[in-house]
C-alpha cells in the first residue's frame, strides 16, 4: 500500500507544482484541487508543468471561501477521485499547496505502514478544545452562519448576537458528536471510504452546511463514527498567532523545521528559496536530521503570543506605551527610593551599596543637575546629567534608568528639594519601595549653620512639600510599598529600620553585623526645633524628638555602641 | 513595493541607500531632487529602477519636500505598500536579512495593518564627526557604528494619536538645555498607501491619525523597526554650514543656529556610555524596536 495526497491549491502555484513533483517522485499518486477563483491561465500552466507526471491528477475546481463547506466539498471531491483512480494508495494525506514536506517521505511512508490502521487527526470535543479564537466553539455546531466572515463582517456578527439573543439552537444530528481538530489530517482508506459512503451523510452535508468553519470539524467528527483507531494528532506542524492566522515559515526558520518531529510542515513562504531548496532535496541525499525537539518550537511560538500580548514590562518605546491601567505605571525592575536618609548619615551612599549590592545614585531629581552613582556626567544607554532633559519628561527618564540597568537593583535619593512632578507616578510603581524619613530635611538646615530665624521661610516651605508627599503616599492607589518613619522614631534605634530596609531591598542579602552607617552628631538639632517654633514655624513632621538633656543621657540616647561603628 | 524620497546633493549616500533597499526588495524608487549640484542627478539617472523629478522651487515652502512627494503618491502609490524615506535613512527591521519587505508587509497584511513604525536611531562615529573616509559603496554603519541605547523620551500626541518620541545622541549633545527643540524620532516610514492619505509632518505623522497608532497601549507590543541614521558622515560639517546659510530647514532660522554652530565645530558624540551597533537582534534585545508577535 501506499500514501496518496491531496493538495490543496489556490496561490503561489509554481511552489505548488513543485511540492507536488517532489511527492509523485517518490511514489505516491498527488491528487490537486485548484480553486475555482484561480484564473484559467494559471491553471492551464500549472496542468502543462506537470504534464510529465502520471500520478498528478486534478480534481473538479470548486471556489473555497473561508469558513464554508466549499472547502470540505473539494476535499471530498479530490478525495473521491483518488480512491477512484489510485487503488494502491492506503493512506490519504491532506495537504495545502503551501505545506512542504519537512522530512523524508520514505520517512511518512514507513511510518504509516507501521500504522497501517490508524487514522492520524487531530479530533478533540468542543469542550477540550483551547485553540479556538473569538469564542465560537460549540456554537460553531448549534448557530446558523449564512453570511460570508470575511466580506459581510457586520451582518455575521450581527446574526450571530441575534441567534444568542433568541436562544437560538440547531439541532445537532442525532448520533453525531462534534470534534475540533486541525483541518489537516492523514486518514486510512478503509475510514475515508467508510466516511464518504456512509448511509447517513446526505444528512450531516446538510447539517454541516451550515456549520463555521466545517473543515475543521466535517472530518473530525465523521472519523469518530468509523474509525478503528484514532491517533489524535496532525502529521502537520501549523503554527497560530493569538487571534488564530497561521504562522508562515521563512528561510530563518529552517533549523527550527529540521527539529520538528512532524512530517510536514505550514504554511511556507513562497519566497523561502533556503526551505524548498532543503526539505526537496531527494531523499538519498539529504543531510541527516538533528535529534527532534518539539518542545523548542511550542515554547518558541508561546513567547512570540507573549511577546505580542504583554509585551516586556517596563519597556516604553515606539511600538509599545501601554495605558496607565496596562502596565503603564510599572518600572523593568525593583528599585528603591531613600527619603531622608543622605541627610542623617555621612557615609549612607557608599554604606547602602555594600549593603544591598545596589547602584545606589544620589539625588537623581535634583534641582541643579542628575546626580548618578559616582557622579557620572552620562549613565549608562546614554542618559544625561542635563536636569532640563530630565524634567522635559522625568518618566522617560526614569523608565530609562530602570529599563537600561535591568537585573541591577537601583537606589536613589529623594528629598523636598528635587523636582517633586516625578512623584504619582513613583508612588503608582508597584516596582517603587519608598523609604521615608520625615522630617529629616531639617538637619542640613541645622547643620548648615545658619539661624533659625533665617532658614525658617524654607524650612517651611520644605515641610510643607513634605506633607504634600506623605498625603499622596497615604492615598488608596499608592502602588508601591512605603516604609516611613519620623526623624524622631528612626534616631531613636536606628538599626532596627535600616535591616529592614535591606531586608525589603535585596531580601538574599548577607547580614552584615556592626556594618552601619555613621549617624551624625544630633546633640543641639533638638533647640534649632525650638528656635525654628520660637520663630513661629510649627515642625511637625520631626516627630517628638528628645531634648538634647535627654540625648545626653546615655541609657536613653539612641546610639548605643553596638549600632555606631 | 515602491520607496519615495526626495533628496538634494546626496551622491555620497545614495548607491548604498539604493543597493541596501533594493535588496530589501524595493522594486522601483520614485525621487524628487532639489537642485542637486554634486552628480546626484547623473547618477540618479544612471539607475534603470528610479524615475527621477527635479524642482529648484523652496523645499520649506513645499513643507520639506512632502507636497512632492504627497503628489507622487497620490498618483503612483495607491494600492501599494509605499516606504518614504530620506536619503540618509537605512530601514532595518526584524529578520530583515532573511526576510525581505514583502515578507512584512505580508504579515502585516495578515495582521490587518496598513502602516508599520520605524524610530530614527542616531548613528555616529567614535571621534570627531569630520573623521573618517566613507565611499559611496560602503556601509557607512561599519563607520557610524555607535549610538544611544536608553536615552528616549517618549509621549502621545493626542491630536494625531501618534507618539512624540525625541532623545538619543542628538538630544544629549545639543539639547541638552532645550530639550523640546530636540529633533523628533519617531517615523511612519511603511504604509499601505490610499489616495487620501497625507503625510503632515515628514514622515513623523499622517492622516488618517489611525495610521499613527503602530504603537499598543494594552501592554503587548507590535512590530516595529529602526531607520538607522547616517546623518553624521564625515561630510557633516561642510554640509551643516551650507545648511546654516540655506534656511531651508524646521521651525524659525534663529533657533537653529547654535544647532548648526555647534556641528561645525566637529563635535564628538560618542561616550564611555555608547553602545556599538551588531545588528538587528541587539536592538530588540535593547528594546529600540520589536518583532511583536512576528516569528
Amino acid at each position: 500500500m501506499t500514501l496518496g495526497v491531496v493538495l490543496m491549491c489556490h496561490t503561489a502555484l509554481d511552489r505548488a507544482a513543485q511540492v507536488a513533483r517532489h511527492w509523485a517522485m517518490h511514489g505516491c499518486p498527488v491528487v490537486i484541487h485548484l480553486d475555482r477563483r484561480v484564473p484559467e491561465a494559471e491553471e492551464s500552466a500549472l496542468v502543462t508543468a506537470l504534464a510529465d507526471q502520471p500520478d498528478i491528477r486534478f480534481s473538479r475546481r470548486t471556489a473555497c471561501e473561508w469558513g464554508t463547506f466549499a472547502l470540505v466539498q473539494a476535499t471530498i471531491d479530490a478525495c473521491e477521485k483518488m480512491l477512484a483512480e489510485f487503488p494502491q494508495v492506503g493512506h490519504v494525506f491532506l495537504a495545502s499547496g503551501s505545506c512542504l514536506p519537512i522530512r523524508p517521505v520514505g520517512a511518512l511512508q514507513e511510518h504509516l505502514a507501521q500504522n497501517p490502521d490508524t487514522d492520524f487527526i487531530e479530533s478533540v470535543t468542543t469542550a477540550d478544545v483551547g485553540w479556538t479564537v473569538g469564542g465560537l466553539s460549540t456554537e460553531r455546531f448549534t448557530l446558523r452562519f449564512p453570511f460570508s466572515w470575511r466580506r459581510q463582517r457586520r451582518l455575521f456578527d450581527g446574526y450571530v448576537a441575534l441567534q444568542r439573543l433568541l436562544r437560538f439552537r440547531r439541532r445537532i444530528p442525532e448520533g453525531l458528536t462534534p470534534h475540533l481538530g486541525s483541518q489537516w489530517w492523514c486518514l486510512t482508506r478503509r475510514s475515508l471510504q467508510a466516511i464518504l459512503t456512509h448511509p447517513q451523510r446526505p444528512r450531516y452535508d446538510r447539517y454541516f452546511k451550515r456549520v463555521w468553519i466545517p473543515d475543521e470539524s466535517y472530518f473530525q467528527s465523521l472519523v469518530r463514527q468509523v474509525s478503528t483507531r484514532i491517533e489524535s494528532r496532525s502529521l502537520t506542524l501549523s503554527k497560530f498567532d493569538y487571534m488564530g492566522r497561521p504562522h508562515v515559515f521563512y528561510d530563518d526558520h529552517l533549523h527550527l523545521l529540521r527539529q520538528a518531529d512532524a512530517f510536514v510542515a505550514r504554511k511556507i513562504w513562497p519566497q523561502a528559496d533556503l526551505l524548498y531548496q532543503t526539505f526537496l532535496t531527494p531523499d538519498g541525499d539529504r543531510a541527516p536530521r538533528p535529534d527532534p525537539n518539539p518542545g523548542k518550537i511550542n515554547r518558541l511560538f508561546a513567547k512570540a503570543v507573549e511577546r505580542r500580548l504583554k509585551g516586556r514590562p517596563g519597556l516604553f518605546m515606539q511600538s509599545r506605551f501601554p495605558s496607565r491601567g496596562r502596565g503603564g505605571n510599572r518600572l523593568a525592575g525593583p528599585y528603591g527610593v531613600m527619603h531622608g536618609f543622605a541627610e542623617l548619615f555621612g557615609d549612607f551612599q557608599p554604606w547602602l551599596a555594600r549593603a544591598v549590592d545596589a547602584r545606589v545614585h544620589g539625588r537623581l531629581f535634583a534641582e541643579d543637575r542628575v546626580h548618578f552613582a559616582g557622579d557620572e556626567p552620562v549613565f549608562k544607554g546614554g542618559l544625561s546629567d542635563s536636569a532640563a532633559l530630565r524634567d522635559y519628561n522625568p518618566r522617560s527618564f526614569l523608565a530609562s534608568l530602570i529599563w537600561n540597568t535591568r537585573g541591577e537593583t537601583q537606589c536613589f535619593q529623594f528629598g523636598p528639594e528635587d523636582d517633586q512632578t516625578i512623584l504619582p507616578f513613583l508612588t503608582g510603581d508597584p516596582n517603587a519601595t519608598i523609604f521615608v524619613i520625615t522630617g529629616a530635611f531639617a538637619v542640613p538646615l541645622w547643620r548648615s549653620g545658619k539661624s533659625a530665624a533665617d532658614v525658617r521661610p524654607w524650612a517651611a516651605r520644605l515641610q510643607k512639600i513634605e506633607a504634600d508627599f506623605l498625603e499622596l503616599l497615604g492615598k488608596p492607589d499608592t502602588k508601591a510599598r512605603v516604609r516611613i518613619w519620623s526623624l524622631a522614631e528612626f534616631v531613636e534605634n536606628p538599626a532596627e529600620p535600616l535591616q529592614q530596609l535591606v531586608d525589603d531591598l535585596n531580601p538574599r542579602a548577607p547580614h552584615r553585623d556592626g556594618d552601619l552607617p555613621e549617624l551624625v552628631n544630633l546633640v543641639g538639632f533638638g533647640s534649632f526645633l525650638q528656635e525654628l517654633r520660637n520663630q513661629g514655624m510649627q515642625p511637625v513632621l520631626m516627630g517628638d524628638f528628645p531634648s538634647d538633656d535627654q540625648l545626653a543621657q546615655p541609657e536613653q540616647a539612641f546610639s548605643r555602641p553596638q549600632i555606631v561603628r | 513595493m515602491l520607496c519615495f524620497f526626495c533628496l538634494r546633493s546626496e551622491a555620497g549616500r545614495l548607491p548604498h541607500f539604493l543597493s541596501h533597499h533594493r535588496a530589501l526588495g524595493v522594486r522601483h524608487f520614485l525621487g524628487v531632487d532639489n537642485g542637486s549640484t554634486d552628480g546626484t542627478e547623473a547618477l540618479l539617472r544612471s539607475e534603470p529602477d528610479v524615475s527621477l523629478w527635479q524642482t529648484r522651487a523652496s523645499y520649506k515652502a513645499a513643507r520639506f519636500g512632502m507636497d512632492w512627494l504627497t503628489w507622487l503618491q497620490m498618483r503612483h502609490g495607491h494600492g501599494h505598500w509605499c516606504l518614504t524615506l530620506d536619503a540618509d535613512e537605512l530601514l532595518v527591521y526584524p529578520y530583515w536579512q532573511t526576510r525581505p519587505l514583502p515578507a512584512l508587509t505580508e504579515w502585516l497584511d495578515r495582521q490587518g495593518r496598513q502602516s508599520f513604525g520605524a524610530m530614527t536611531l542616531d548613528m555616529y562615529p567614535g571621534g570627531p564627526v569630520s573623521d573618517g573616509n566613507v565611499g559611496p559603496q560602503d556601509d557607512p554603519i561599519s563607520h557610524l557604528c555607535w549610538f544611544d541605547a536608553g536615552n528616549y523620551q517618549v509621549q502621545v500626541q493626542p491630536r494625531m494619536r501618534n507618539l512624540w518620541i525625541q532623545g538619543g545622541a542628538r538630544a544629549r549633545v545639543f539639547f541638552a538645555e532645550t530639550p523640546r527643540k530636540a529633533p523628533t524620532l519617531n517615523k511612519t516610514p511603511l504604509v499601505r498607501w490610499h489616495w487620501r492619505y497625507a503625510y503632515v509632518n515628514s514622515t513623523h505623522s499622517l492622516l488618517p491619525a489611525r495610521l499613527n497608532q503602530v504603537y499598543d497601549t494594552e501592554g503587548g507590543e507590535l512590530t516595529s523597526g529602526i531607520l538607522l541614521h547616517t546623518k553624521f558622515l564625515p561630510g557633516i560639517t561642510d554640509r551643516s554650514a551650507e545648511e546654516k546659510l540655506r534656511g531651508e530647514h524646521f521651525g524659525n532660522a534663529s533657533q537653529y543656529a547654535a544647532y548648526y554652530d555647534r556641528l561645525i565645530s566637529d563635535p564628538v558624540l560618542h561616550t564611555a556610555t555608547s553602545t556599538r551597533y551588531t545588528g538587528w537582534r541587539q536592538l530588540e534585545a535593547l528594546g529600540l524596536m520589536s518583532r511583536g508577535g512576528w516569528i
